[in-house]
């Protein structure tokens, strides 16, 4: 199965930064209410301005391989990077993600993310594996960073 | 070829016929794969007898139910009567007793809010109701008055309850499910009490598969004076249901889950009681009489159908019950039955799975969840999806269960009468590739 390649079931057995941690700015809670899948994630950002970057982020995930490595990924890509390369990475997952398989995703954007691309094709896991990353965005946001509304994704 | 038990479950032959009634499960899945579909649980397929008696009406019949007097009118109106009539007798009631919905989840609402239209009224029912019958105060719920649910019920039988009590100020109460996923009635008696006005639980669950005894349930809902709702959706479609037999008061079902279109269900009532319960629904059709400043309303079951109905889904699961008569119930519920026991054996000898609900097939009817531990429901029904098998994955509407069993998601195959043993052994198979994929650890 194209779906459950090496490098995601790698990343659901062994998530990266899995935990909740201290200090962060903003925490939230997500769930996919079809599945139960559900994400508790905190984020911490430092700096100020353009000068902003993610400091953490901190989660628990419980769900699916799927939503898991996809939560895993997340702190990979984007732990340690300036703010707006986060938003890059993101929409460049949201775009592999939502292409129903168009989009093989670009490597250089989102690393271990284009191991998600086979998810596109299946519109019911589609979610799975966006659950982290909009949580990330809730959590941006209510740290008080404005996200531009063609970044953030459907609820 | 076997001949074939006249209580038994099918044999190859008949399902072979049976199954070319099903247009759909000739289909293929995935890849050029035959569909597996073991998901009848959320809703099931339709045999082409029902899907012509829809487009029957649309080409023959169509015209608004009990509404003018033309020639069509009168035929269309006949049919619609004619398909309550098939609908009631299927459930050994009278047809004036049952109520076409939407669905179940609209018949359990109906309930719930005649409750608190009762409340709202000040005082039940509406002028024309035969009061000396049933006392006005039936229906009126407040605080210190009690609701009492299950624990495994289906949010449909749940939420309806939890938003009734939120707006009358009674309170919800519930009846527990043991680890072995049968319903615990260990303190039936001190859940259920002179304060219970509804006690309203699954016949059937749709994730345990566990048969509730609705006689005992039933007879401590009378000593204390309190109406019983059951939530019929998995049952009528499996097993022979008789409402009088039940002795239940209310009982509510879906068409599309017993191989009757979308868009239709029922609510059966003791004619009595639909007689004094405030409407719920209003609008066209459902009146006697309107002025400018108010209207009485029509007999029962008319004063619950406001609006033109669903006519063409009242017929198409009229031929639903026909079509489901033809089999024999005792049949169908037989041959589920001994789907339920090949795949809760074929479980057993799997280490790595653990069965939610009873793992004997006594009081058990074809729901059946399962949890891979270290594998999400989600990629266990991918992995099976991929094999072109077809189950529920999730918390099947009923998220306080699975708190409950520990479980955040289940994986549940659930059966109708098309269904064959080979099917339940391709889930089987299909199954055995999850713990390579995954790389589980089995023994």
């Amino acid at each position: 199965m194209d779906l459950y390649q090496q490098l995601i079931l790698d990343h659901s057995k062994r998530p990266v930064n899995a935990g909740l941690r201290e200090p962060f700015d903003a925490e939230v809670h997500h769930v996919n209410p079809t599945c139960g899948d559900e994400i508790t994630l905190r984020v911490h950002v430092s700096g100020e301005g353009d000068e902003r970057s993610i400091e953490d982020i901190s989660y628990d995930s419980m769900g699916c391989s799927i939503s898991v490595a996809s939560a895993s990924i997340l702190a990979e890509e984007v732990t340690g990077r300036p703010l707006d390369e986060a938003l890059n990475t993101w929409a460049a997952m949201r775009a592999m993600l939502t292409s129903k398989g168009e989009d093989p995703g670009d490597e250089e954007l989102i690393g271990d993310g284009v191991a998600l691309s086979g998810v596109a094709k299946y519109p019911a896991r589609v979610k799975c594996a966006l659950l982290s990353w909009m949580a990330f965005t809730d959590a941006l946001q209510r740290s008080g960073i404005s996200i531009p509304a063609s970044e953030e994704g459907t609820r | 070829m076997p001949s074939a038990d006249p209580r038994g479950p099918f044999t190859s032959a008949e399902l072979a016929r049976i199954r070319a009634d099903f247009p759909i499960l000739s289909r293929t899945v995935r890849d050029g794969q035959p569909l597996v579909y073991l998901d009848s649980g959320a809703t099931s397929q339709k045999p082409s007898s029902v899907l012509q008696a829809e487009r029957d009406w649309y080409e023959r019949l169509n015209a608004a139910p009990h509404r003018g007097a033309h020639a069509l009118s009168e035929e269309g109106t006949e049919a619609y009567e004619s398909a309550r009539e098939t609908i009631a007798s299927f459930i050994g009631a009278r047809a004036h007793e049952v109520v076409f919905t939407k669905n179940a989840t609209e018949a359990i609402n109906l309930v719930a809010y005649a409750f608190s239209n009762a409340v709202a009224h000040g005082g039940g029912a509406h002028p024309e109701a035969n009061e000396g019958v049933v006392d006005p105060g039936t229906f009126v719920l407040g605080p210190g008055d009690e609701v009492v649910v299950t624990e495994m019920e289906h949010h449909a039988n749940l939420i309806p309850w939890q938003e009734l009590c939120r707006r009358t100020g009674a309170t919800l109460r519930w009846l527990e499910v043991t680890p072995e996923g049968r319903l615990d009635l260990s303190r039936l008696d001190e859940v259920v009490t002179a304060r219970t006005k509804v006690l309203a639980f699954a016949h059937q669950s749709n994730v345990l598969g566990t048969v509730n005894p609705v006689a005992k349930l039933v007879a401590r809902a009378r000593e204390v004076g309190a109406l019983t709702v059951l939530d019929a959706c998995q049952s009528v479609p499996h097993l022979a249901v008789d409402v009088r037999e039940l002795g239940v008061d209310f009982l509510a079902f879906s068409g599309h889950k017993m191989l009757g279109p979308m868009g239709i269900g029922a609510l059966w009532g003791r004619a009595e009681l639909l007689d004094a319960m405030p409407v719920f629904l209003t609008g066209g059709s459902m009146i006697e009489t309107v002025t400018m400043e108010g209207a009485t309303y029509a007999p029962v079951p008319q004063k619950f159908e406001a609006g033109v109905p669903n006519a063409a889904q009242a017929i198409g699961l009229a031929a639903a019950c026909d079509y489901l008569n033809g089999l024999g119930m005792d049949r169908v519920a037989a041959h589920e039955h001994a789907l339920t026991e090949r795949l809760l054996a074929g479980l057993a000898t799997r280490p790595w799975v653990r069965v939610v609900g009873p793992t004997d097939s006594t009081d058990r009817g074809g729901a059946v969840s399962f949890v891979v531990d270290g594998v999400h429901a989600h990629d266990v029904g991918q992995v099976l999806d991929a094999a072109g098998v077809a189950v529920r994955v999730g918390h099947h509407c009923a998220w306080p269960l699975h708190r409950k069993v520990r479980a955040a998601a289940t994986t549940r195959a659930s059966f109708a009468a098309y269904n064959t043993p080979e099917e339940v052994d391709a889930l089987l198979a299909a199954l055995d590739r999850v713990p390579q994929i995954f790389g589980l650890e089995v023994a």
